[in-house]
């Protein structure tokens, strides 16, 4: 069998363990874990929006937050004002993706510097939170849903089966709803990134120039890839949203830019699985130092990244990658040796 | 009968750089298939020429017409759409891809999906890579990415390629081999060819266009033009009246 | 009348903050091409100094002036040399780890000192305008403001000190062939560019609420503003702080001062779009 048949039957295998881990978590664990999982699952998929829009596309915006919140504020508004959460859905991917469209379009057909990028994104979330967070008297409704401001919007309808709006799901199910949109859109990027469109975005972040000698338009390609990483951080806010069935203007913060930023580096840029392991094991610490008084979270989370940055800079997927191929090729010629010495006693024989 | 229109057509094409002017006035014609090369000292004015060639410059003034179509201010990525490969003076290849990614690129947008392993084949066998295919390109020699380059852009099957010293920095086999390359390209492809290397003039070169000072000097045939004492006192720094 | 005299006391002590909040970033990033993403803590590091050491005796001139700029300025070289300098050059990796660096900082002082602190009184006293009620301590940080950047102004153009700043900043290879020594000089561009921000943070201890994440409001407001005034550090940040203070005081007084500090942002966004140098990149050339 061959490395790449080998490679793909291992990618196969791993699908289906994961699919088969979603299904079966609800029995194996407490419901009390089983709603942490399914805020870490909402959570890897922001994280996977980053990943895939600087770990392959090679933009680093410090505020994907911004479509994170939209698309749970998105879909408050909307579940609160239609009754049914499927448009609401609907809503909470179009409308950051509609505004990564405009945003993306202001900078990268700008002519905005990549160091440049960061700061502006940066600002906008910081924009959106400064606006969100002073909607807080009774006259800022879209429809029937106040905006609350800083008391943010509670009670938001959980999602309903499709075309039922009085069967709401309940904690198992969505946590199939998560779980399994952790794995589609994971599926989904891994098939982009093997299409043209993301082959091209590589090339684009290896070398733009020869990329554009080649005819491909890096502007264009840089805005499509922009707005699907806003669609997915608003599709991941819309499952936090339902989640806690709570959005309140934090959800624009810094500190939570900063952890999306914290969770691909720690978990590997360049890689998909990396930015989800990286999220999941930081969020997992957060929680941990929750508990007790010693340390501060914010101080951890700055050495970690310090530490990361400094001496672990590609993180820890392709680390263990890295690793890997190494013990593999170690492995490779201690049986080459083998070979050589067992070929080399039968001529002696 | 009318005269074709040409591939490529500049007319008073100039370029300045606050006080100081790059380019001035040139006029420049390439026919179909026609291999040109363009010669000249260092700052006379072939890499900025160039460079207004492959959208990288806009111009101050005057024009360049791709097949009567004009084009000067059109950006890289629309004048490749066009039909125009070009490979940089720096390389500008995809170090962290293999050979094959590399080449597969160039060959995809002008190729359909099927077609497109064929054509990567064909190129791989033409730049003598194929059994580098899978190695990364940051790994590979100088001259070795220099072929990568060229290949890169064949491969997209441009009608016309421009070359910025594609022999910069190779050995001399390497030379001969680059040599080949070019008059195998140009058995059906115009080619325009920057270069300092007059050995590697000599092996491909018919027509020579020499720049000085921002002017064209002379446009001949290879031999008239390495004969001219002009040239050579052009080269060697002295004052040349254009 | 009056309204008009209060409303321009507004605008001057905004673009004043803007210009005392921008200036040693604008140095470290100017000089530097270095995005300090801890600027904010910095920022806050001076303001805590001057407050704890104004709350254990000492002068609050004192405290202001020459405390937190020292202490600021101390901490940056540790800072300097333990982590900054390991990664010059690689500009998307001085992002992240200053962004570690100012989680930590802020975990730290919110370790030490929880999360609020005793303040201190603003000095000074008030006066009256007609109807309208202002703060001299406003007329001093304006007055602060001004004499910053008369005093950077005045190093960089005739002291021997600003010429090796500004010869390395323009060409490092060529400093050192001279005998300069390049990692020196950016050691003590870093630190002065600190310094200034820890004096910043000391006179606005009095004005804003001293708590240890209060870096995060001013780190967007001082890198836009720095972006969009563009690489020549006195002309530019001079020129943005006022555009933009001016901007964000009339908009605040308009409407609110939260959406006019979004006004300020919006702008400041169009006009990078507009201008990606930065204003000196367009107007000032070769100033400093």
């Amino acid at each position: 069998m061959t490395g790449s048949h080998l490679a793909k039957l291992a990618q196969a295998a791993a699908l289906a363990a994961a699919i088969a881990a979603v299904a079966v978590m609800p029995q194996e664990v407490e419901i009390f874990d089983l709603m942490q999982y399914t805020l870490f699952a909402a959570m890897a998929i922001l994280a996977l929006s980053l990943g895939f829009i600087w770990g392959f596309g090679g933009i680093l915006s410090f505020g994907q937050t911004a479509f994170f919140g939209l698309g749970a504020y998105a879909y408050a508004v909307a579940a609160i004002n239609f009754g049914d959460s499927t448009g609401a859905v609907a809503l909470a991917v179009l409308v950051p993706a509609g505004f990564a469209l405009v945003l993306g379009y202001f900078m990268f057909y700008g002519r905005i510097s990549d160091v440049y990028l960061g700061v502006i994104t940066l600002t906008v979330t910081l924009i959106l939170f400064n606006l969100v967070n002073s909607t807080a008297g009774d006259e800022y409704r879209i429809g029937a849903a106040a905006l609350g401001g800083f008391n943010g919007m509670p009670s938001i309808p959980g999602l309903n089966a499709p075309g039922n709006p009085d069967y709401v799901l309940d904690p198992e199910e969505l946590w199939f709803v998560t779980g399994g949109a952790l794995i589609l859109v994971y599926v989904l990027l891994r098939l982009l990134l093997a299409s043209r469109f993301g082959r091209v975005a590589v090339a684009i972040r290896e070398n733009e120039t020869r990329a554009a000698l080649l005819g491909y338009d890096p502007r264009l390609t840089k805005l499509a890839v922009f707005v699907v990483g806003g669609g997915i951080a608003g599709l991941a806010g819309c499952l936090y949203a339902n989640w806690g069935a709570f959005v309140s203007p934090t959800i624009f913060s810094l500190a939570l830019s900063a952890e999306i930023i914290i969770w691909v580096t720690v978990g590997g840029l360049g890689t998909l699985i990396g930015p989800v392991i990286g999220c999941v094991l930081i969020q997992y610490l957060v929680a941990q130092i929750g508990t007790q008084q010693a340390f501060n979270s914010n101080l951890v989370l700055g050495v970690i990244l310090i530490a990361f940055v400094l001496l672990l800079r590609k993180g820890l997927v392709p680390t263990a990658q890295d690793l890997g191929g190494r013990l593999i090729a170690l492995l490779r010629r201690r049986a080459g040796r083998t070979a050589e010495s067992l070929g080399a006693l039968k001529e002696a024989e | 009968m009318t005269t074709p229109v040409p591939l490529l057509e500049t007319q008073a094409l100039t370029m300045r750089f606050g006080g100081v002017t790059a380019v001035s006035e040139v006029d420049f014609t390439l026919r179909e298939a026609e291999l040109r090369c363009l010669i000249g000292p260092n700052g006379a004015g072939k890499s900025t020429f160039f460079k207004m060639l492959t959208g990288q410059l806009a111009p101050s003034a005057g024009t360049i017409m791709f097949r009567g179509r004009p084009v000067a201010g059109a950006s890289p990525h629309e004048i490749a759409r066009l039909g125009v490969g070009i490979k940089t003076q720096v390389p500008n290849v995809f170090n962290g891809l293999s050979v094959r990614e590399n080449i597969w690129l160039g060959a995809r947008r002008t190729h359909t999906p099927l077609r497109t392993a064929a054509v990567v084949d064909e190129v791989l066998e033409k730049i003598r890579l194929a059994a580098q295919a899978r190695t990364l390109v940051g790994q590979l020699s100088h001259g070795q990415r220099q072929w990568v380059e060229i290949g890169t852009v064949i491969a997209a099957d441009p009608e016309l390629i421009l070359l910025d010293e594609p022999a910069a920095g190779m050995t001399h086999d390497e030379v001969l081999r680059t040599a080949e390359l070019i008059r195998e390209i140009n058995q059906s492809r115009a080619l325009v060819v920057v270069e300092h290397d007059m050995q590697f003039i000599r092996m491909i070169a018919r027509t020579v266009t020499v720049f000085h000072q921002g002017r064209v000097l002379m446009e001949d045939a290879v031999d008239a033009v390495l004969r001219d004492p002009r040239v050579r006192d052009v080269y060697l720094g002295k004052k040349v009246a254009a | 009348m009056e309204l008009a005299a209060i409303l321009t006391l507004d605008v001057l002590n905004g673009v004043a903050s803007l210009i005392l909040l921008c200036t040693g970033l604008a140095i470290i990033f100017g000089m530097m091409r270095i995005i300090n993403l801890a600027h904010g803590e910095f920022l806050m590091l001076g303001a805590y100094a001057t407050v704890v050491s104004a709350n254990a005796g000492v002068n609050i001139w004192v405290a202001m002036l020459v405390v937190a700029p020292l202490f600021v300025g101390a901490v940056s070289l540790v800072v300097e040399r333990c982590l900054i300098r390991f990664l010059y050059g690689r500009l998307v990796d001085t992002m992240l780890a200053t962004w570690g660096l100012s989680l930590f900082i802020v975990g730290l002082v919110t370790t030490i000192y929880g999360n609020t602190i005793q303040g201190v009184p603003t000095p000074l006293g008030g006066f009256s305008i007609g109807a309208y009620r202002s703060s001299l301590y406003t007329l001093f940080l304006v007055a602060m403001a001004a004499l910053l950047l008369a005093a950077v102004w005045a190093v960089l153009r005739y002291t021997r000190l600003g010429l090796i700043a500004r010869a390395t900043m323009q060409n490092p290879n060529m400093a050192a062939a001279l005998g300069v020594s390049p990692n020196r000089v950016y050691m003590a561009t870093f630190a002065v560019g600190a310094a200034i921000t820890g004096l910043a943070g000391g006179l606005l201890a009095p004005v804003s609420g001293v708590v240890p994440t209060m870096g995060a409001a001013y780190v967007a407001k001082a890198f836009i503003t720095v972006v969009g005034g563009g690489s020549a550090i006195l002309a530019g940040t001079a020129s943005a702080a006022g555009l933009f203070g001016f901007i964000n005081q009339m908009a605040a007084y308009l409407t609110t001062p939260v959406f006019g500090e979004v006004t300020l942002f919006v702008s400041a966004i169009i006009l990078i779009r507009v201008l990606p140098q930065g204003i000196s990149g367009r107007f000032f050339g070769r100033s400093l």
